[in-house]
């Protein structure tokens, strides 16, 4: 059964992010990388980390994804960014390559020699409950950095996206943002 | 059985493909999106290792690499619209004259 499942999203994933990856369409891609990212939930669920998933679920599906729908309000999507490629082979190849590379290092060590649990999950405890244990003490300070991070990027978004909000583009004549552009780059 | 090793070679492969769409995108759009994909691929390794270790410490590193990818989403974001406002494309080339 776990087998099952674990093929069933492991292969709707990669199909789905295939087609985030190739798709033209902007649209396409960000549904098929919402979707995706729903069944990587799944596979977390698979692993135990029921808490882990269920932050997935609600930061990248809910917060995430959300953000780059209102994103795209801004953009003029209609019009694709022509992607002028040399070579499509050489670009897989190099991908493929350099990725496997990153993998063989990463797992080099694991595979080398056996580790330890530095934090063992607590065996009398849901996963959420031994999560909460180990964040708010071995990880309190990572914890509260992370919060600061969070705000100093609420900041840096607010002020960066609301910069000129009054004079908006769809408010502006087709003219008028060509001409800006023209200016602009020259 | 299902074990650690069909987990990482998934997450390589998911690595793989977000990796490629990182090389082959030209619109800035799409390449926030493959990045994306590249730091979901993390997590999915990470929380198979921290289960066949019973250790937490790998799903804490990826609550971590969550907020990261969130804050990073949002200032990327405002730096796209700021971007699109004086330029009216998310074309990468435009980038390179490095001419604002």
């Amino acid at each position: 059964m776990i087998t099952f499942a674990f093929y069933f999203f492991a292969i709707l994933i990669s199909i789905l992010f295939l087609i985030t990856v190739m798709s033209s369409n902007v649209l396409y891609a960000m549904t098929s990388l919402a979707a995706g990212m729903v069944l990587i939930s799944g596979l977390f669920f698979m692993l135990g980390a029921d808490f882990l998933g269920v932050v997935q679920l609600i930061v990248y599906v809910g917060a995430v994804m959300a953000l780059y729908s209102f994103a795209m309000m801004f953009f003029d999507t209609g019009k694709n960014v022509k992607e002028k490629n040399s070579s499509a082979l050489a670009v897989f190849v190099l991908g493929g390559a350099i990725a496997l590379l990153l993998v063989l290092i990463f797992a080099a060590p694991m595979i080398g020699h056996g580790q330890n649990a530095l934090h063992p999950a607590i065996i009398d405890a849901t996963n959420p409950q031994s999560v909460g244990m180990v964040l708010f003490t071995k990880y309190l300070v990572p914890f509260e950095v992370a919060a600061i991070m969070l705000l100093v990027a609420m900041v840096a978004g607010i002020i960066l996206a609301g910069k000129k909000m009054d004079q908006s583009l769809s408010t502006m004549d087709t003219t008028e943002v060509t001409e800006e552009s023209i200016r602009s780059t020259k | 059985m299902i074990g650690l090793g069909h987990y990482l070679i998934l997450s390589a492969i998911l690595f793989a493909i977000g990796l490629i769409g990182v090389v082959r995108r030209k619109n800035l759009l799409m390449l926030f999106f493959a990045t994306e994909i590249m730091l979901n691929a993390a997590n999915v390794a990470f929380a198979a290792i921290s289960n066949h270790y019973h250790d937490l410490g790998g799903q804490m590193f990826a609550f971590f690499v969550i907020a990261v990818a969130a804050s990073e989403v949002a200032v990327g974001l405002g730096l796209l619209i700021v971007l699109y406002k004086k330029q009216g494309t998310l074309d990468l080339d435009n980038l390179t004259r490095m001419k604002g």
